[in-house]
């Protein structure tokens, strides 16, 4: 397999977009062909993308790890460079570095159960290893998919979460913190989800990712269901730029988030979770 | 054929209470059915009861001049509804709607807060309880607050 890796890591690869779909009103769904080669990335890796004339951002790589010829990012236009990226059309190229940094215990996972819990766009760094489990299903116990959102429009992969409710030994709930009268689902923040969750603390591993607080009240929720915090992982997010840990823009603490990280275990980062200011 | 002493003793919220004020929680409650769409209770109405949900959604509701209602919670299976009926005024500060059919028990707080001024070692169990969901929905809240979604710019 001709593998699209390069000695220098602060090198683009080209790329080509395939299609950009739009999930809602502010965040598109891009697949990316690779003119080089294949793509081969853990999940929770994340990618630098290269806009040409506008600038480098950091997205995590929401597509399925096993198809090797393209990737998939899902990405919130917010910004200069987001919009520019969102904007492209088909044919238009890209460049991308990477895939960078740590991706979720996909080994250590095996055999256990699997608590996943999600705020905003936090479900895309993480729908990677629901394709991942739920591809090979006998691999692991239970899934348990906890996803909560601003609002209903801004739910993300909506077909897809039904359809992951269908399979077996699965349970998706979802949550809105506003809900309109339309709405039938639930209304709360993503850790009221917790007492309707059938979980198995001691055999489970659970994974994050969200906004900095919904990961620290839904660690500090996991923990009093019984789950040990070497079991919980958390994605981390800071401003990064190199993404190979020489620029240190994205330091935390003594860590960088873009080589150390995105993924850390909870219990190398409780202690800088509540510091002021970090 | 489950009893309402069963259920009650079974729900969380009763979990560990004494079997004599278990006895008490019993003879002030009833079982009730809401349809879908009808309202539970209403702002501003005398609180003097609350529920535990057996089967069915409820949303809890607050009306801002000129907005839509916002739906600000939802309750389920499990979850316990209403705490207006333990402080005065005794009035409901919010809407509560049956999204779905909903089967509750319903316990009449007028004659649990009698009891509970009688026993104070009950009146303690009850506060005790309920102040664990208060503390548990004003985190809540506090998050929702927070709108840790919305855009930073």
């Amino acid at each position: 397999m001709n593998l699209t890796t390069t000695s220098n890591p602060m090198v683009s690869q080209p790329y080509l977009v395939r299609d950009v779909v739009k999930e809602t009103y502010d965040t598109f769904t891009l697949t990316l062909e690779s003119q080089n080669g294949a793509n081969v990335f853990q999940p929770g890796q994340f990618s630098m993308l290269w806009v040409f004339g506008v600038g480098e951002l950091p997205i995590s790589i929401s597509g399925p790890p096993s198809h090797h010829d393209k990737l998939v990012y899902t990405v919130r236009s917010v910004g200069q460079a987001t919009h520019a990226l969102v904007s492209q059309d088909a044919g238009c190229g890209v460049g991308v570095r990477g895939p960078f940094g740590t991706g979720w215990p996909v080994e250590k996972a095996k055999g256990r159960d699997v608590i996943i819990a999600a705020g905003g766009i936090g479900l895309a760094p993480l729908r990677p290893m629901i394709y991942e489990i739920l591809g090979n299903r006998e691999a692991y116990g239970r899934l348990v998919i906890l996803y909560g959102a601003r609002s209903p429009r801004d739910l993300l992969y909506r077909k897809e979460l039904v359809a992951w409710a269908r399979h077996r030994d699965t349970q998706v709930l979802v949550t809105v913190d506003y809900g309109g009268l339309a709405w039938r689902g639930h209304v709360g923040v993503v850790t009221t989800l917790f007492k309707y969750a059938r979980l198995q603390p001691s055999c489970s591993t659970a994974m994050v990712c969200g906004p900095e607080i919904m990961m620290r009240f839904v660690a500090r929720e996991l923990e009093g269901h019984g789950l040990a915090r070497k079991d919980i992982y958390l994605s981390m997010e800071r401003n990064m730029k190199c993404a190979v840990g020489f620029c240190g823009h994205c330091q935390y603490g003594p860590h960088f988030i873009c080589k150390d990280g995105p993924i850390f275990p909870y219990e190398q980062l409780r202690p800088l979770l509540e510091k002021y200011e970090l | 054929m489950e009893t309402l002493e069963r259920i009650i003793a079974e729900h969380s919220f009763f979990t560990d209470l004494d079997s004599d004020f278990l006895a008490l929680m019993v003879g002030c409650a009833s079982n009730v059915v809401f349809k879908a769409g009808t309202y539970i209770l209403k702002e501003g109405d005398p609180a003097d009861t609350f529920y535990l949900i057996r089967a069915g959604k409820v949303a809890v509701e607050v009306v801002a001049p000129q907005h839509k209602p916002i739906i600000v919670s939802t309750l389920e299976e499990g979850d316990l509804l209403g705490w207006s009926w333990l402080m005065p005024p005794f009035q409901w500060k919010f809407h509560a709607r049956a999204v779905s059919d909903v089967r509750a028990i319903a316990l009449n707080g007028k004659c649990l807060r009698t009891k509970c001024d009688e026993n104070h070692d009950l009146g303690y169990e009850v506060l005790k309880r309920f102040a664990r969901i208060i503390e548990e929905r004003l985190e809540a809240t506090r998050l929702q607050l927070l709108d840790i979604y919305a855009v930073r710019r």
